[in-house]
């Protein structure tokens, strides 16, 4: 074994066995057989140094933050806020107070498109996405689009589950915002980004990025990829759900309205004139959830502990092992690319004819936990003309022994219903 | 036979089934085999909608009772399907609202009836239950 030893590329093999022990969820039995849990793009599991943060916190220091003059609300907001340095950190932000807390992905885009919205779109302007997007970087930029009467544009996708660069320059034209995911969660494509960044800021144009897929499998620097808006959820990164991130250069988010009104974002209140208080208060209106920001700033150590580069070579090298065994299996195939190159985290196939449906449930039997269904990206099925897909996804835990578990279940389902 | 007897007789038949695999070969077997529904009954009108599989429900009105035929994408929804058809159809629009339907918790499969599933079987007994109590307005007022 070479693990913990360092290589030529600089990164450090993980020991994925030692790793399994810091999460206890998965040592246990599903109907009879050891978990094998390959949903990790829903969401992923807690390592107990998570756990136990957020157990400490809610055990000795618990108090609403910002406002008590008291011991134990001073020291809860420094645990909140170190939660929010430790984020920064994480993505490289320039400023802590470029990090604004959210309940998660679904909620920051909501936040960009609504406020965003309100202040700079018209009547004819363009919203640009991609075909891949998940839901939640499509629904509320439409809502925003029909407030507006501005329209929403769509980036292709090809075969093999990348985007059309092509025409991107004609379609920026009229655009005002572009919104697209880092990495696919229906086909695990990393894209582009930086190509993509770059055609739309030279036209001027802002880009939010939906970097919900993409931080717990690879570095994410906001200062080097001059993204203006990045979000994610922290239940992805092996943190509390409920808990979220919007990142925003701070020139776009002091220039954008609140969000929702309330406690914490204001500075005064008279029945005559608010005014709202700096960022990024202004953006948390209301209680904030200060476990989550403990729970999250706790992920954020245990991954960088482990490394997010050693994390990728980890997971790169399991992806290639995993699409060798699969590929080895009759009738599967793959949606999307079929190599690991631009890939991460995700693998999303069909086998012969059956519906993803009956091999998850022949899966379920066994013990492994993967996801069928479009993945709440409609439009990515609609362009493969498939009503969904077997999804198998990946974290740090993830084993080889795992992977051939995976194989195995699919062969056995495929015998009972083909 | 009574809906509760074709119940009891389901339940009966599934205890001898050793293994899960046992259960789901049969249920697939069941799936496969029946050509429930005609292709043109196939409508988007007798589609359910908001399942992971899609079901196909048809119902004909024949002498006081109800026919159902049925159909799905997915084998083992299929499989059920059949399962609650054989239970449900050709019965009394009253005795179908009244039935309570225990054998799919019985055989172990209650899963498939929770509504976060939604692989439509929990959806297409609602509807079922929802044409016969259609009917029996129907009747009370002709």
């Amino acid at each position: 074994m070479m693990s913990e030893a360092m290589t030529i590329r600089g990164t450090r093999q993980l020991d994925i066995s030692k790793i399994r022990k810091d999460f206890p969820i998965l040592e246990q039995t599903v109907f009879g057989h050891p978990l094998v849990y390959l949903d990790n793009a829903a969401t992923t599991q807690k390592p107990v140094s998570v756990l136990k943060a957020m157990d400490d916190y809610y055990t000795t220091i618990n108090s609403n933050v910002h406002r008590g003059v008291h011991h134990l609300s001073q020291l809860a907001t420094d645990a909140y806020e170190d939660g929010r340095r430790k984020v920064a950190e994480y993505i490289n932000a320039r400023h802590t107070h470029e990090v604004i807390f959210t309940r998660g992905t679904t909620e920051s885009i909501n936040l960009v498109a609504a406020s965003f919205g309100k202040k700079f779109l018209k009547e004819g302007d363009g919203i640009l996405v991609s075909g891949m997007e998940h839901h939640s970087n499509i629904v509320p930029w439409q809502l925003a689009a029909e407030e507006r009467g501005a329209q929403l544009k769509v980036i292709p996708i090809d075969d093999n589950g990348e985007l059309i660069l092509d025409g991107l320059d004609k379609l920026l034209e009229g655009v005002r915002l572009v919104a697209f995911n880092y990495v696919s969660n229906a086909l695990g494509t990393i894209n582009p980004v930086e190509t993509i960044i770059a055609a739309a800021h030279r036209q001027g144009i802002p880009v939010l990025l939906d970097a919900a897929q993409a931080v717990q499998h690879m570095e994410v620097d906001v200062q080097q990829l001059d993204v203006d808006f990045l979000a994610f959820s922290s239940h992805k990164l092996y943190g509390p759900t409920g808990f979220g991130i919007l990142y925003g250069k701070e020139e776009w988010l002091n220039q954008l309205p609140p969000y929702q009104g309330g406690g914490e974002m204001i500075k005064t209140v008279s029945f005559e004139k608010t005014t709202y208080n700096d960022l990024p208060y202004k953006f948390e209106a209301g209680t904030p959830d200060m476990a989550g920001s403990v729970g999250l700033g706790a992920a954020i150590d245990y991954v960088r502990g482990l490394g997010i580069q050693n994390i990728q070579r980890a997971e790169h090298e399991l992806m290639e092992y995993a699409l060798g065994v699969l590929g080895d299996i009759d009738g599967l195939r793959l949606v999307g690319r079929t190599d690991a190159a631009h890939r991460a985290g995700v693998v999303s196939f069909l086998v012969g004819n059956i519906h993803p449906f009956d091999l998850g449930e022949l899966l379920d039997k066994q013990g492994i936990a993967v996801r069928t269904g479009h993945h709440c990206a409609q439009p990515v099925m609609d362009r493969y003309c498939i009503p969904g897909t077997v999804r198998a996804s990946m974290a740090v835990y993830t084993s080889r022994e795992d992977i051939d578990r995976l194989a195995a279940g699919i062969k056995k389902a495929a015998v009972l219903l083909g | 036979m009574t809906i509760q007897e074709q119940q009891e007789e389901i339940i009966a038949d599934f205890e001898l089934f050793g293994e899960w695999m046992d259960k789901y070969e049969y249920i697939i077997q069941l799936g496969k085999e029946l050509p429930l529904i005609e292709d043109r009954y196939k409508t988007d009108e007798n589609l359910i909608r908001g399942c992971q599989s899609r079901v196909w429900l048809h119902v004909e009105y024949r002498e006081g009772k109800l026919e159902f035929t049925a159909d799905s994408d997915a084998v083992i929804t299929k499989g059920l399907i059949s399962l609650v058809i054989k239970v449900l159809s050709g019965h009394t629009p009253r005795e179908i609202a009244e039935a309570e339907i225990t054998f799919i918790d019985a055989i172990g499969l209650s899963s498939h009836l929770s509504p976060t599933r939604s692989n439509g079987l929990l959806s297409m007994v609602k509807q079922i239950k929802l044409y016969a109590v259609g009917y029996m307005a129907k009747s009370v007022k002709q």
